[in-house]
């Protein structure tokens, strides 16, 4: 739902790192622990991009899975849910690794 | 690390690792696959960004934080219907006299909640987030600060933030407060924080309101807790009901830090 508030950031940040310069792609990352829809993402993009100098820009998504470190154990477990347990012991003492990202990684200028 | 992207013919795939990013056959498909060369990492024509997407929104609520030293603030969320305002109207009862309190209402729409508020001794300033593309579904750093120029910050000692009812968005920014608190209704069923464990995740303390209506309900606290534990094990719980003041006591002791 926020997903067009979402686009509206990334979208300031590409004029940021642009500077005017026509921009083909643009790559985003976004862990699983983020609630992103990544189809809502994209087509929220393509409405807000639309009639501006980034319409028709690609949105590269990229998702990152959970993987959580076990405080007690030191296992590492990747997670389907956000169930926070470790898989090897079941400890719930567990420290997030990966999942919580949400960057614009970079930008593809376009050919001139 | 999947890299999920969409073709121009509407097809979509995920891309396990660098390594098959882009040598790939879709089998059986002959046509374009598409343009991959925002994979290729290496061109003189990319720019590395690694900007937090909320980066914009972060520098605005670290401005907010630093305006609130000295005022104890706590972002207030639920889904709609939870019992946040009536919760917040027995809370500005209880502390009405003893702190200054103010309350910054966001709202798609309508100042009814405001104006519940009223008539507690607190300083209320309404955010209707009703702009744009029909209303923005959470409270964001910069509507926050507008909030804020219109309440007497020098004069409070504790300041509230009522977000707007959603159990999804307004997980995801921080507008400068010192703690966060959900208000969950038993009416809700035992499944949610399974669904939405953003927002379980986020929260420091977990108000299970509406307990007078358990005698009615199939609700079972006890798989409500396991599932809240299962996401975030570190919450607070206080058990209340807004309309019979139980659990007031404990959490305007929590609300105070």
């Amino acid at each position: 739902m926020h997903e067009l508030s979402l686009c509206q950031a990334i979208a300031e940040s590409v004029a940021r790192h642009a500077q005017g310069r026509p921009v083909a792609r643009v790559a985003v990352r976004i862990g699983h622990l983020r609630q992103v829809v990544p189809d809502s993402l994209l087509f929220s993009w393509e409405v807000l991009t639309s009639g501006t100098d980034l319409a028709g820009t690609a949105l590269d998504v990229e998702q990152v899975p959970v993987t959580i470190e076990c405080n007690r154990c030191g296992a590492t477990s990747v997670l389907d849910d956000p169930i926070m347990l470790c898989g090897s012991c079941r400890d719930s003492d567990v420290t997030v690794l990966t999942g919580e990202e949400m960057l614009v990684v970079s930008l593809s200028l376009a050919e001139v | 690390m999947g890299r999920f992207h969409r073709h121009p013919d509407g097809t979509e795939h995920d891309h396990l690792d660098e390594a098959d990013a882009h040598d790939h056959d879709h089998e059986g498909v002959e046509r374009d696959v598409g343009d991959h060369s925002g994979y290729t990492a290496t061109g003189a024509n990319r720019i590395a960004v690694l900007e937090d997407i909320l980066s914009e929104n972060d520098r605005m609520a670290e401005v907010n934080r630093k305006d609130l030293i000295g005022i104890r603030t706590v972002n207030v969320m639920s889904s709609p219907g939870a019992g946040k305002t009536t919760l917040l109207r027995r809370t500005l009862a209880e502390l009405s006299g003893q702190l200054r309190v103010g309350v910054l209402e966001g709202d798609i729409a309508t100042s009814i909640d405001a104006d519940r508020l009223d008539g507690f001794g607190a300083e209320i300033a309404l955010v209707n987030t009703g702009n744009g593309f029909g209303g923005e579904c959470h409270l964001d750093a910069v509507m926050v600060r507008s909030g804020l120029a219109r309440l007497p910050l020098e004069r409070l000692d504790l300041l509230v933030i009522e977000n707007v009812g959603n159990l999804v968005c307004p997980a995801e920014f921080d507008v400068g407060e010192d703690a966060r608190a959900m208000v969950y209704a038993v009416t809700e069923g035992e499944d949610k924080p399974l669904k939405y464990p953003v927002m379980f995740r986020a929260v420091d303390v977990v108000v299970v309101n509406k307990v007078d209506l358990l005698p009615y309900l199939d609700f079972d606290m006890g798989i409500f807790l396991a599932n809240l534990r299962g996401v975030n094990p570190a919450a607070q719980v206080i058990r209340a009901s807004a309309r019979t003041g139980e659990g007031l006591d404990a959490w305007c002791s929590w609300l105070l830090g």
